[in-house]
């Protein structure tokens, strides 16, 4: 194990209810509640969600919700001004990981 | 856009053209993914079979005046296939023999081939139904200037592609310029009366992702797209579809160089959705190529797949009885149609208004 961050584990997410499933069960039931569409659309939840794992600075979430703003309809213009939320509170720390961003986009975009 | 080649397979002389058995020997070892049979099997679905048709969708030929990147005809204004007279005229009598109630007409660019206003007129006097995939462009070009005007005399439904409501991910697509060349094309046929409310003339617009991702939910894309084409052109149109893009010729070429192939057809697999499965257009539609061959849809014939388990196999010998009836020839590629809320000629096949 070279790395900490491999972008491979994220499709290994669910290994973490191995050990516990009725935990993963209750976390993985609430989870798709909280993205699910209710007074915010799919598309608002996954704009927030984009802004958030960037603050956070999880590489795995601002992978998974880069393609998610995408297939929710966002255009770049729309994730990019998302990020600049998350940046204005949490300072250029986390506005730098925008770069991620923009390098998950420039892969997945012809 | 590093990774997308101007100018078609054809012309680059991609390995991925000839024989289309080289896309498929990379879809068919694709084995990260199951094979679509064996997902139908594990989902108790069987095999998948027509369920009478409904759609009589003809190809007329692979010549386009654009060269878009997620192709899966591999169009272009260098290819040369398109279908003659005599085989349009085989199409016609096809359809007098049945009363297969909507005729489709794609390409390439249809209303390029020197056919197509024959059988749109010949479809008419039959009285079915007829919808035309138009890239909106060939609307402006020289030589067609009386195009829109003969398809709202037809009363034709217009299909057609917008990937995006906005400049940069159309032209990423579809080439520098499509853009708002497509907006002066929607307005021209806003004027018709195409789209506008009560006419009639029914204008629909298709969206394929511009990239290895999948399209975003129908309703909710229709909606942003309602807003913005309206606010910004004050463009009107009746429905959005969104295609899913098929991993086929040119889209293939792209997911392939950009490292993104196994990642989108892993992504296509764990998005299957059995409910997808019931409405998927190749259970309702007959697709006739260019040279009169049968295929289940526009992606087999794409890949030379054509009608299969004893069907007739050309549509000089069209037998509606069998065809109705036949088993549909399926590869990994259907994953395409069947992730998510499913995809079709007409958008999403389920979750539909």
């Amino acid at each position: 194990m070279d790395h900490y961050y491999c972008a491979h584990d994220l499709a290994k997410f669910s290994d973490m209810g191995k050990e516990s499933p009725v935990l993963w069960e209750k976390f993985l039931g609430w989870y798709n509640a909280v993205f699910a569409e209710g007074a915010l659309s799919e598309r608002e939840k996954s704009l927030i969600a984009l802004a958030v794992a960037h603050t956070v600075q999880c590489p795995y979430c601002i992978d998974a919700y880069t393609t998610a703003c995408l297939e929710k309809g966002s255009n770049l213009e729309q994730m990019t001004e998302a990020v600049h939320v998350a940046a204005a509170i949490r300072g250029g720390a986390s506005l730098v990981h925008g770069v991620q961003m923009r390098n998950i986009v420039e892969k997945l975009e012809m | 856009m590093p990774v997308l080649e101007k100018g078609t397979l054809l012309k680059r002389h991609s390995p991925l053209v000839a024989p289309a058995s080289e896309q498929m020997h990379v879809i068919d070892n694709t084995t990260s993914v199951p094979a679509f049979d064996d997902l139908l099997r594990r989902n108790g679905l069987g095999t998948l079979s027509a369920s009478g048709i409904e759609i009589f969708q003809i190809n007329v030929g692979k010549r386009c005046n654009q060269i878009c990147g997620h192709c899966h005809v591999d169009a272009g204004p260098d290819r040369l296939e398109m279908m003659t007279q005599e085989t349009a005229a085989e199409c016609i009598r096809a359809l007098e023999q049945t009363n297969i109630p909507k005729v489709d007409i794609t390409g390439g660019a249809p209303e390029l081939n020197p056919s197509f206003r024959w059988l749109v007129q010949q479809a008419s006097r039959l009285g079915r139904y007829v919808m035309d995939r138009c890239n909106l462009t060939v609307l402006l070009l020289k030589g067609q200037a009386d195009l829109a005007e003969f398809l709202a005399h037809h009363r034709v439904e217009i299909i057609c592609s917008l990937p995006y409501f906005q400049e940069r991910e159309t032209d990423r697509q579809r080439g520098e310029g499509v853009f708002h060349r497509s907006v002066d094309a929607l307005r021209r046929l806003n004027g018709l009366g195409y789209g506008v409310p009560g006419s009639g003339l029914t204008l629909n617009l298709v969206h394929n992702p511009v990239g290895a991702f999948l399209p975003p939910p129908q309703a909710a894309l229709e909606a942003d797209f309602r807003r913005a084409l309206d606010r910004k052109f004050g463009i009107q149109f009746n429905h959005l579809f969104c295609i899913t893009n098929m991993p086929i010729s040119r889209f293939l070429e792209f997911l392939l160089r950009s490292g993104n192939y196994e990642q989108y057809m892993e992504r296509l697999a764990q998005a299957f959705n059995p409910q997808a499965v019931a409405g998927l257009m190749c259970r309702s539609t007959i697709s006739v190529g260019w040279d009169g061959r049968l295929y289940d849809c526009d992606f087999n014939q794409m890949l030379d797949l054509e009608v299969g388990f004893s069907a007739p196999r050309h549509v000089s010998n069209f037998d509606l009885a069998a065809l109705n009836r036949r088993r549909i020839v399926t590869g990994r590629h259907c994953l395409g149609c069947t992730a998510g809320a499913g995809s079709s000629c007409g958008g999403a096949t389920i979750g539909l208004r």
